[in-house]
């Protein structure tokens, strides 16, 4: 049952794409990085080209660490939903499969956080 | 004369509760009671409900009053004494923002529900009770909000905590909570609050918060305690009575209730993580470590608890193994997220300094060196340079339990756990098994959850920047928030106690390693 009401209870969800005044929301996280204590939720617009994403968007969540500018690109290991995923940088959010509350990790590989403890 | 004989308990619980009933003629019962069948519970017969204290409203009334007028006779006495300023450290008085503008809302959201469930139950003997909790929940929020308005005075924080209930982040993990309860029906709601939360988990709140008062210098919260002590016990007999009640009446009964143990199990356990952080980081002078807790009052007491249940074939509350696993670094996490976020909270947080890492050390052999020492030393290494580092993108929660995703799998520290579901189209995401099995069984109910960062990326809470949210919180920017170290109230507490920064740091050492 999809809710144990005395009557018929059915309304919107609260966080439907539309409410979020022409931006999707996206989760990310940074495996092994857990100073950052959880993933972040961005609202962004679903025509933005993954690699704005990764220039413009991303140093201001994960600047602060050192690790940060360590990273080497091409060797990021991605993942959306749950699956293995090889992003396009030049096509937008939306047309690579990215839905709104879509949640995308990314593994750095040989950079474990700080003292590689995974913080 | 026969009018002048003394009645025996019985016969006076008798006359004050079964004699005060009657059988409707000309409603329905079911008219009357409308909320008692749509859970699926079937009760045969409501005086089969015994409460064991027998407590009539005549000697209710009579005990309130006396433990009323102690009460507020030692919080007068601590308020001419200046008694906020015997506390160990400052650094206490964040336990208690938290507590109090976490819990006492929660009190009086307490006294509504058992009002409403005491309004709904079709025998007078739950009737009774449960109006007798309601007033009793009341009383304990009424004296919290004297503790709020002392404490206020002195320090940050305090000053609109009912505002703040309702809109800061984190206050969303505790308000939820009650908020689930309260929008189920009667027998859930007594399940979730009564037995879940005051019968298995209240310990775990109470001794806590209490003796951390008590080691920490606090007679206002102490006093408070005793007063309700003796009120806990008496809801915590009728959280055991309420499930022995609804188990006897009807096998059907059965598996619904382990549904709701399991669930309100889980829910309880996710708030609690927040007395987690409280017991190892916040109380200056500790009483315990959470995981040394855990194992007293849940795995020794909660298993006793519930092998005595499994003759009604009830069992242990699913997932309570992955409680016993995150038991090594619960607290850690939890702290982390304050860390990360404290720009946007009602209360300071800070790094414990290296005899506090080193009691840490010992009570967390397993995890603390390895993961989160390396964490709070490159943190304090920022620190030292003047830049005290904050997460400044807001973080991703669960849809069920509203705290920040920061928990790990139950066999990984070094990895979130990740868990999500597809509901109607739109995707959901929990922290835990345990939640994600929550909403896939009520996701109509779920799908309404009010998640704080979302509702501030849809532009209702006064804006997208952290200024105007603050402000929409009611918060006041570099007083109520940030690091305790650079604080108004650690400022003004060193003024009060004619205390140097070197001096300080000395009595907080020497707290911990008293």
């Amino acid at each position: 049952m999809p809710v144990q009401a005395m009557y018929e209870y059915k309304y919107k969800p609260l966080d439907i794409q539309e409410n979020f005044h022409g931006n999707q929301l996206v989760y990310i996280g940074w495996e092994q990085h857990l100073m950052f204590c959880a993933p972040v939720c961005l609202p962004l617009p679903p025509d933005m080209p993954f690699g704005a994403l990764i220039k413009d968007v991303l140093p201001g969540v994960y600047g602060s660490h050192p690790d940060w500018e360590k990273v080497d690109w091409d060797q990021v290991e991605w993942k959306l939903d749950d699956n293995a995923f090889a992003p396009d940088m030049e096509a937008g959010l939306e047309d690579q499969g990215i839905r709104h509350k879509s949640v995308i990790r990314f593994r750095t590989p040989g950079l474990n956080g700080i003292e590689g403890t995974a913080t | 004369m026969a009018a002048n004989k003394r009645l025996s308990l019985r016969e006076k619980y008798q006359k004050f509760t079964r004699d005060l009933a009657w059988e409707p003629t000309y409603q329905k019962k079911s008219d009357i009671f409308p909320q008692t069948e749509f859970e699926g519970i079937h009760i045969h017969d409501w005086d089969k409900w015994e409460d064991p204290f027998r407590l009539t409203v005549d000697a209710y009334w009579k005990y309130q009053a006396e433990k009323e007028r102690k009460l507020y006779s030692i919080i007068d006495a601590f308020s001419q004494n200046n008694g906020q300023l015997n506390v160990t450290d400052a650094r206490y008085v964040n336990a208690l923002k938290l507590f109090l503008t976490g819990v006492s809302p929660l009190e009086y959201a307490a006294h509504r529900g058992f009002a409403m469930a005491g309004r709904q139950f079709g025998g007078v003997g739950p009737q009774v009770s449960c109006q007798m909790q309601s007033i009793d929940e009341l009383r304990h929020s009424q004296t919290q909000i004297h503790t709020i308005s002392q404490y206020n005075k002195f320090f940050n924080g305090f000053h609109d905590w009912r505002h703040m209930h309702d809109r800061v982040w984190y206050l969303s993990v505790p308000k939820s909570f009650f908020d689930d309860a309260m929008s189920a029906g009667p027998f859930e709601f007594l399940t979730a609050i009564s037995f879940s939360f005051e019968y298995v988990l209240t310990n775990l709140l109470f001794m806590p918060f209490m003796s951390g008062a008590a080691y920490n210098g606090d007679m206002a919260t102490v006093t408070f305690g005793f007063s309700a002590q003796s009120d806990e016990s008496r809801h915590m007999t009728l959280g055991l009575e309420v499930i022995k009640f609804m188990l006897e009446q009807d096998e059907r009964n059965v598996p619904i209730i382990q549904k709701w143990i399991d669930k309100w199990f889980w829910r309880g356990y996710r708030l609690l993580s927040l007395v987690s952080m409280m017991m190892d980081y916040m109380l200056p002078k500790r009483v315990m470590s959470w995981k040394e807790a855990w194992e007293m009052y849940f795995e020794e007491n909660g298993g006793a608890l519930f092998e005595d249940l499994s003759r009604y074939g009830i069992r242990m509350p699913k997932y309570w193994d992955v409680s016993v696993k995150e038991k090594h670094r619960l607290s850690h996490e939890v702290w982390s997220i304050f860390y990360n976020y404290d720009h946007a909270a009602a209360f300071h947080s800070w790094l414990p300094d290296e005899s506090e890492m080193e009691w840490l050390s010992a009570k967390y052999p397993d995890t603390f060196d390895k993961y989160y020492r390396p964490r709070f030393e490159y943190w304090r290494s920022l620190q030292q340079n003047g830049e005290r580092w904050y997460n400044n993108t807001l973080p991703m929660l669960c849809q069920t339990c509203q705290i920040p995703m920061a928990f790990t799998e139950p066999d990984d520290p070094t990895q979130i756990c990740y868990r999500s579901s597809e509901y109607n189209g739109d995707r959901y995401h929990f922290c835990s098994d345990g939640c994600k099995d929550i909403f896939d069984d009520e996701p109509e109910k779920y799908v309404q959850a009010w998640l704080p960062v979302h509702q501030i990326y849809q532009g209702n809470c006064g804006g997208a920047s952290v200024p105007e949210v603050l402000e929409w919180y009611h918060l006041v920017d570099d007083q109520d928030n940030k690091e305790y170290l650079e604080s108004p109230d650690r400022a003004n507490w060193l003024r009060w106690k004619g205390l140097s920064d070197a001096e300080a740091d000395r009595e907080v050492k020497a707290a911990v390693n008293e």
